[in-house]
């Protein structure tokens, strides 16, 4: 019997009953749910209706058959790349940096870590883009350091305004987006736990496989989503490092929306975030299936 | 039971909240322009009676306010025409977005409309100012002096008049680099780590300077203005070379040492580069003069109709076009102007001087798109690596 | 775990998921666990702070310094004199608060809601509040200023109602792993059965075991409020970012780097104080009965 649900006694089984019960408790969730259609599912619908409007008005496919050829297509493919790496990366490490974060005995330390990196996954865009072509630009303050070591990194391939440079940058934000979404996670990890493997004569490893691991995967998953999300939907950070010279879907949004040069065709604009939509649909339905595959593994 | 107390207490948390919140916005939410609705439909100042330039300019102040858009202050001297606009006739402008595009111009004009902070002029690329005027989203206005803006700069019905425009130019630091190239040919030459970092001021399919730069470079290369593929070769070769950064360059990128040449508009430069740049020289390349204007245009539901008209008959006064003429962009009226004594010399003889021998180019909003188009296709497969 | 029942059980279980303490806490066979572990969290540490702080660091000494290449603090001294800042300021504190008020309000009854009365429906939320990620928040204000009514678009509040819906994945994923980590429904019901009412219950028996998850919504939402651009900047308000964003627009390279500097600084230090406030308050307090 499901927990929590004492109070809904089985009086009868009829369809109609079912349903009720189902969606009586549920009812207090309206508020929740009004909020989130008003704020979520109006523009949702804006962006779905205009994706299929023509310039003046009208019923089109052509907006939507136009962003899946040539360069719209690679801009998908890249956007969608960036946000598998930006995700997966800066989320494995992120776990590894909230744990070392958490376990320091500093209250201190871990305080401005937990607010440095609030504010961390809100930076972004051309002060960041500043930042690191200050530091690690071609004549940037630590690639200067470096050379007089001989370990230029521009020497060695290193180049920021690349693909691997633009994922290199938005770990800046990505890292510390996990921290903050795994570390209530990590707390949920109880100590006695730890103490009954070592008790029953557990390496760390055999803690970590059989329990820690199992426990954190579903909050790893669920960050990653959110990362994933997050890199994706990112316009700033890499219009200001790159200026288009890799194609990526928010870029091409933002020529539309938000440009200076082709005036006209914003309900192009909104064909492309309507295939973002789509995307990141298919990603959380991908996702979803993952943990749910995984918790039928640990359990 | 208590369960129930909650589910009551959070549903009247958010009636309440909603009503606070209703409460809230209706009480900022100010009346709207008291001025006579008449203003919104005069389509230009006539000598004497209800719609004379002394009516207007009671209205306006009548008024009070004037909303605008996406205007920088260091943007063709826009911070003083500002100042000197609101003292003279004691009108609040205020100045929202000023970093904006010309699209979230056009787009305040829809998404605003009705709010009293909504747009009343717009300051935005020809080819917006075209498509506003067939969206209905702007009112037709010609100013006193209608007949000195030249009719290639202006839509013949007054819906969208040209205000300002330059040339695209090479900005070189002079103090960091050895020779400063005067043309795009030259730019070829100097690579490598000691050489070069040409940087541009943004994606040239979302910024139309960059655009202009590669319709430049297009020119310089053997190309036209209506071909934009040489130009995006010129780039692709030129970051081949290692002399190109693709970042948006601008003063702090100058400073930071990560770009020592810019390619932007002349003015631009003059306004945002060399005050903060020791030895910073501006001039066009001798293979190309690229040249374009902005546009003005009125909306059609300003809030402020007659403070509205009032600021784009001072933008077309002398006063006004000699205080674009400072922020060294050059008015619409300035042939007329130069022609009839009245342009500032001091400040005319500071143009960076059109190269001779080559006739200075004015794309379309036909050959705009059409770049527009090129470069978007093949920009990111030629110039980057495809990623 | 049976022992530690009850409301002092909730006390000792607050503290022991907010500490986690680390290995050292073993017998002394394990020191070589113990250096083993040091070792692998200094060079994370190491790595990570070179990571943050470099740029960070080159971001702020360009700031301190003049286009002569001095050193000279003018820059970030003409911030807060400068016309706007302090009606700026105002507005991103008046929009930040309300929005994480609402948030509060309106995510800890529903998360809490769900986890102790319709279980199942807890999939359903996931998939509803990760929704937010997947529109860029500037197609999401656009539709938002199209569909919206002027009584609506005229006040700033809408900015909170978007933070909301922008800080929900991250809010309701925190609250959930939370809400997962303690055993809500023993707890609640140990609390009613030793004569507390559902107020006293969440207050001082569920959410003190929420902390970490509330410390992290609660700094999430706080920095997004503060640090939002893209839809301040559409909706026509002057918050703190947008007002940065037009200082820089207006000044040398020098001072707009200073700009982003005290800007990222500034936040960081705001919210680190208003997280220590809420420790502090209630930190080492025993658990009472009464």
């Amino acid at each position: 019997m499901a927990p929590g649900s004492e109070e809904i006694t089985l009086k009868s089984n009829s369809r109609i009953h079912r349903v009720r019960r189902f969606f009586g408790p549920s009812m207090a969730l309206a508020p929740f749910f009004i909020f989130v259609f008003l704020g979520l599912g109006i523009p949702t619908i804006a962006v779905v209706y205009k994706a299929f409007q023509g310039e003046h008005g009208g019923f089109t496919f052509s907006n939507v058959h136009d962003i899946t050829q040539g360069v719209y297509r690679l801009g998908f493919e890249n956007s969608f790349k960036l946000a598998l790496l930006s995700s997966v990366i800066p989320g494995v490490l992120g776990v590894f940096l909230a744990y070392a974060i958490l376990t320091a005995k500093s209250n201190v330390l871990r305080r401005v870590v937990l607010a440095a990196s609030g504010v961390f996954a809100n930076f972004g865009g051309i002060n960041l883009t500043f930042m690191f072509i200050a530091a690690l630009g071609t004549t940037g303050t630590l690639t200067v350091w470096l050379n007089a070591i001989k370990l230029n990194p521009w020497h060695y391939g290193f180049n920021l305004y690349t693909f691997s440079g633009v994922v290199f940058v938005y770990m800046y934000f990505q890292i510390p987006l996990m921290v903050l979404v795994i570390t209530p996670a990590l707390g949920g990890l109880k100590q006695s736990w730890r103490e009954a493997a070592e008790n029953l004569g557990a390496s760390s490893w055999r803690y970590w496989f059989h329990v820690g691991v199992p426990v954190l995967l579903p909050s790893v998953l669920g960050g990653m989503l959110l990362l994933f999300g997050s890199a994706f939907a990112a316009y700033a950070t890499a219009e200001s490092l790159t200026t288009g010279i890799i194609a990526l879907s928010p870029i091409q949004i933002g020529n539309f929306i938000n440009g200076n040069v082709i005036s006209g065709q914003t309900n192009a604009g909104y064909a492309i975030a309507f295939g973002m939509l789509v995307i990141l649909s298919v990603t959380m339905i991908a996702y979803g299936l993952v943990r749910k595959r995984a918790s039928r593994w640990l359990l | 039971m208590a369960l129930r107390k909650i589910k009551t207490a959070l549903l009247a948390g958010t009636t309440v909240a909603s009503l606070v919140a209703v409460g809230i916005s209706a009480g900022s939410v100010p009346a709207g322009g008291a001025s006579s609705a008449n203003w919104a439909k005069v389509t230009h100042l006539s000598k004497s009676g209800s719609s004379s330039m002394t009516a207007l300019v009671a209205a306006a102040k009548k008024e009070g306010k004037l909303n605008v858009i996406a205007l920088p202050p260091n943007w063709a001297n826009y911070g003083t025409i500002i100042k000197d606009f609101s003292k003279k006739y004691g009108i609040k402008v205020n100045s929202v977005n000023p970093d904006g595009s010309s699209a979230q111009e056009i787009t305040a004009l829809t998404a605003d409309k009705g709010r009293s902070s909504a747009p009343d002029v717009i300051d935005v690329g020809t080819s917006y100012a075209v498509t506003a005027t067939s969206s209905h989203l702007l009112a037709p206005y010609k100013v006193q002096t209608w007949s000195e803006i030249p009719g290639a700069l202006k839509n013949s019905n007054g819906y969208w008049f040209d205000d300002y425009g330059g040339f695209v130019a090479i900005g070189c630091n002079s103090s960091a680099v050895t020779t400063c190239p005067t043309s795009f040919k030259d730019m070829l030459t100097e690579t490598g780590a000691n050489g070069y970092k040409i940087g541009i001021n943004n994606n040239p399919t979302q910024s139309n300077s960059a655009l202009a730069a590669v319709q430049a470079a297009s020119i310089a290369n053997g190309g036209s203005v209506n071909d934009a593929s040489k130009g995006v070769s010129f780039f692709a070769t030129l970051n081949k070379n290692g002399a190109y950064v693709p970042v948006i360059a601008n003063a702090t990128t100058v400073e930071s040492g990560a770009t020592n040449i810019i390619i932007w508009w002349d003015y631009l430069q003059a306004s945002g580069i060399t005050p903060s740049v020791k030895g910073w020289k501006v001039i066009v390349p001798s293979d190309a003069a690229v040249g374009e204007y902005y546009s003005q245009g009125i909306s059609s539901s300003a809030p402020d109709p007659a403070a509205a008209r009032l600021w784009e008959e001072y933008l077309y006064s002398v006063t006004g076009q000699n205080l674009w003429l400072q922020g060294e962009a050059r008015p619409a009226e300035l042939a007329y102007m130069q022609a009839h004594g009245t342009a500032n010399k001091a400040w005319v003889a500071k143009l960076p001087a059109l190269p001779k021998g080559i006739t200075p180019v004015y794309p379309t909003t036909a050959q705009i798109t059409a770049a527009a188009t090129v470069v978007g296709n093949t920009w990111n497969t030629q110039v980057g690596s495809g990623a | 775990m049976a022992a530690l029942g009850g409301v002092e059980g909730a006390g000792t279980l607050a503290s022991l998921s907010e500490k986690s303490p680390a290995l050292e806490e073993f017998s002394s066979g394990r020191a070589k666990k113990r250096r083993h572990f040091r070792w692998w969290r200094l060079i994370v540490m190491v790595l990570a702070g070179i990571y943050f702080l470099g740029p960070l660091y080159a971001g702020i000494k360009f700031s301190l310094e003049d286009i002569q290449g001095g050193f000279s603090l003018r820059a970030i001294e003409s911030i807060p004199s400068s016309p706007g800042f302090s009606a700026a300021f105002a507005l991103s504190m008046r929009i930040t608060i309300v929005t994480v008020v609402v948030s509060a309000l309106l995510m800890i009854p529903t998360a809490i809601y769900v986890h102790l009365r319709v279980p199942r429906m807890r999939r359903v939320l996931d998939f509803v509040t990760v929704l937010p990620i997947v529109i860029p928040p500037i197609v999401l204000i656009v539709g938002v200023l199209d569909a919206s009514p002027l009584w609506v678009k005229s006040s700033p509040y809408l900015l909170s109602f978007m933070y909301v819906i922008l800080a929900m994945p991250f809010v309701y994923r925190s609250l959930d792993a939370g809400l997962g980590a303690v055993d809500l429904k023993t707890l609640t019901e140990a609390s009613r059965s030793l004569g507390g009412n559902w107020i006293k219950t969440l207050w001082r028996v569920v959410l003190p075991n929420l902390r970490p998850a509330l410390m992290s919504a609660l700094v999430l939402t706080l920095a997004l409020a503060l640090g939002e651009f893209t839809m301040a900047s559409l909706d026509l308000w002057t918050t703190i970012p947008v007002w940065i964003y037009q200082f820089q627009n207006a000044s040398n390279g020098h001072v707009q780097i200073a700009a982003a500097m005290v800007g990222l600084v500034g936040a960081i230090v705001l919210v680190t104080i208003i997280v220590s406030l809420d420790r502090s308050r209630s930190g080492r307090r025993k658990m009472s009965t009464k």
